[in-house]
């Protein structure tokens, strides 16, 4: 099977206007894999899977992944002659920038008919807030349905396209997205409004009433001997 | 086929934990259908393999919209484990597939020493090969005695089934300690060695496997009601099974020849000679005579991988025991297991927790096609075609 770099190459004379990368992994596994830009990404889908050389038929494993924004420092150093004449000193200047976090979905692509692969695919998001859309697979493999899904649900990418996009594993009024490395747990997760509660705020209002109505009313003089005998 | 593309009324959102607005069974009106009645099932339904739970629309006696709802066994594993050290997520993956505690065990043990670049010794390649196929032989008896109880057997052959697989399971027992949370694999090796009685105890039981399987499919396979239920009922066709991604006996059932076992031939799975069935229909029927075939296919790998074990230690001596700390990278591992491809992705930034850790679970993704083999059959054939696809829930949700 063709390497990365050569799938990357291919693709962008396939594509001319579109954004392949290949992204290495330093790990010990050595799997590769390409970073499709967005605006494309379906089309190349499509042609990874119907491709004769490649013939991707099968989606086996949908990955999201959340990288949060990062800082980081960049030391400088840079020597400072002495004006006074002595021996010049080295001076660092650190400067802090923010690398920005963004989404990310990992597809594992593999041929049934021609039995190779893995072809892996990252689609990256624009950020993590607003911009947290990418285009579905799902109309190119059917298997990244419930995946997608689940995306969607855990980490909160979008998928335009989606011929479903529902909540998978949690309750669709849940708010957050738990995989995300900054989510933080509510205290209590099966916190509902009940009748107790209802009675806790009307007893609110009406202690709050009783203390105004005392701190208007004039203070009541109190017999000291009462209480001792 | 667009699992949307049903033109029936709208479902109500459908929230595991929204509260109930009404009856689980109720009218609802289609332009086109007419007067239709949605039928919730489950998630408490003994015929739903667990706290599965779907959504059926029927006209009349047939369905036509299925919508299966998940998440009722849903603890995200995948958190659990990015906050944990990389063998402390061992125990957890017992939890996901429980019948097969010793493959899911291998499939993460996989992925981590294909993360480490860890090697592992020639005899615990082969004890991996000898649990994984005897946990194979314990999922798919077991899934054919559920099958007939779906059918309406009322647990006589679901009880076949258990006296042979207590007889399996008492032998995980004895060897790891535990029926069936068995812990067993590490990064580079296995946890204990198994004695020579015990592995002669094995060799014997697995000689006289297919004689329990004779004796079974004396009773079952040609059954009258077995085959009127089963034979033309959820087909799926090999191109929507491959699209769909069916891994497994699921897949194998529509006639498409993918076996991790011979496709990536990871282990000594290579140095074992054995068939890979394949169906011809993917209809219920063939699904469930590929499991009676591939258990036959197991005894003879098991066979031959109790010739050949090796003597030799079971873990790499150079293996670090605890603490492992992947230098940052990825890894996907993927094994053939007894519900269908069960693999791990993990991702290490080095340090010594995953940073992303993710299962790909068999079960769910078999259940992308459930309703479009369920749609034009009756309510009852759901039953039985969902308890062909053989799903665990504690894989489904997580």
């Amino acid at each position: 099977m063709e390497t990365v770099e050569q799938l990357r190459d291919r693709l962008l004379a396939r594509f001319p206007s579109a954004a392949v990368a290949a992204v290495t992994n330093p790990g010990a596994a050595a799997e590769h894999s390409l970073l499709l830009g967005a605006a494309q990404a379906r089309e190349i889908a499509e042609f990874l899977r119907d491709d004769p050389v490649l013939r991707l038929d099968y989606c086996s494993n949908v990955t999201g992944i959340d990288w949060p924004e990062k800082e980081i420092t960049d030391t400088v150093k840079s020597t400072v002659p002495d004006p006074a004449g002595g021996p010049s000193k080295v001076v660092e200047t650190k400067t802090v920038r923010v690398e920005p976090g963004y989404l990310e979905a990992v597809y594992f692509l593999y041929s049934m008919a021609l039995k190779h692969g893995p072809v892996i695919v990252r689609l990256r998001t624009a950020n993590r807030t607003d911009a947290v859309t990418l285009p579905s697979l799902t109309p190119v493999w059917r298997s990244c349905d419930f995946q997608e899904r689940e995306i969607f649900d855990l980490f909160g990418i979008v998928f335009s396209g989606h011929p479903d996009l529902r909540r998978l594993l949690l309750w669709d009024e849940f708010v957050d997205h738990p995989m995300r490395k900054d989510y933080v747990e509510p205290d209590d997760y099966e916190w509902e409004p009940t009748a107790h509660d209802e009675v806790l705020v009307r007893a609110k209002a009406h202690q709050a009433a009783v203390a105004a109505a005392a701190a208007a009313a004039p203070v009541p003089v109190v017999n000291p001997t009462s209480s001792a005998s | 086929m667009n699992p949307s593309g049903n033109s029936c009324g709208s479902f109500p959102a459908a929230s595991p934990f929204a509260p109930v607005a009404g009856p689980i069974v109720r009218s609802v009106t289609d332009p086109f259908h007419g007067d239709l009645l949605e039928v919730s099932m489950g998630p408490q339904h003994p015929s739903t393999h667990g706290v599965f739970r779907m959504v059926a629309t029927l006209d009349g006696e047939q369905i036509v919209k299925l919508k299966p709802v998940f998440g009722y066994l849903h603890r995200n594993h995948e958190k659990i484990a990015e906050n944990t050290s990389y063998l402390a997520s061992m125990p957890y993956t017992d939890r996901l597939d429980y019948l097969c505690s010793l493959s899911t065990n291998w499939a993460y043990a996989f992925a981590a020493e294909k993360l480490l670049g860890q090697p592992v010794p020639d005899r615990a390649q082969y004890l991996r090969i000898i649990l994984a196929e005897m946990t194979r032989l314990v999922n798919h008896s077991c899934l054919v005695g559920f099958l007939f109880n779906d059918l309406g057997t009322s647990f006589t052959p679901l009880l076949y089934a258990f006296r042979e697989r207590e007889k399996i399971i008492d032998l995980f027992e004895s060897l790891t300690g535990s029926r069936m949370m068995c812990n067993y694999q590490r990064f580079g090796g296995c946890r204990v060695d198994p004695t020579p009685e015990w592995l002669e105890a094995a060799r014997k039981l697995v000689e006289n496997f297919p004689r329990f399987l004779d004796e079974y499919e004396r009773m079952l396979t040609g059954n009258e009601i077995m085959l009127a239920r089963t034979q033309g009922i959820g087909r799926v066709n090999a191109a929507q099974a491959i699209n769909a991604g069916l891994t497994g006996p699921v897949l194998r059932a529509s006639g498409v020849d993918y076996d991790l076992r011979k496709v990536d031939a990871y282990g000594f799975y290579g140095r074992m000679d054995f068939r890979v069935p394949l169906g011809d229909h993917g209809d219920t029927y063939d699904r469930y005579m590929i499991r009676i075939l591939e258990m036959r296919e197991s005894v003879k790998i098991l066979a031959q991988a109790f010739r050949d074990l090796p003597a030799g230690p079971i873990m790499d001596p150079k293996a670090k025991q605890r603490g492992h700390r992947p230098k940052a990278g990825e890894a996907y591992g993927r094994i053939e297991g007894p519900k269908g491809e069960i693999g791990f992705h993990l991702i290490s930034d080095g340090s010594p927790n995953p940073y992303r850790y993710r299962v790909r679970p068999p079960s769910l993704i078999n259940l992308t096609l459930l309703e479009d083999m369920c749609l034009g059959h009756t309510l009852a054939d759901s039953v039985v075609i969902l308890g062909s696809i053989d799903i665990v829930l504690g894989e489904v949700d997580r």
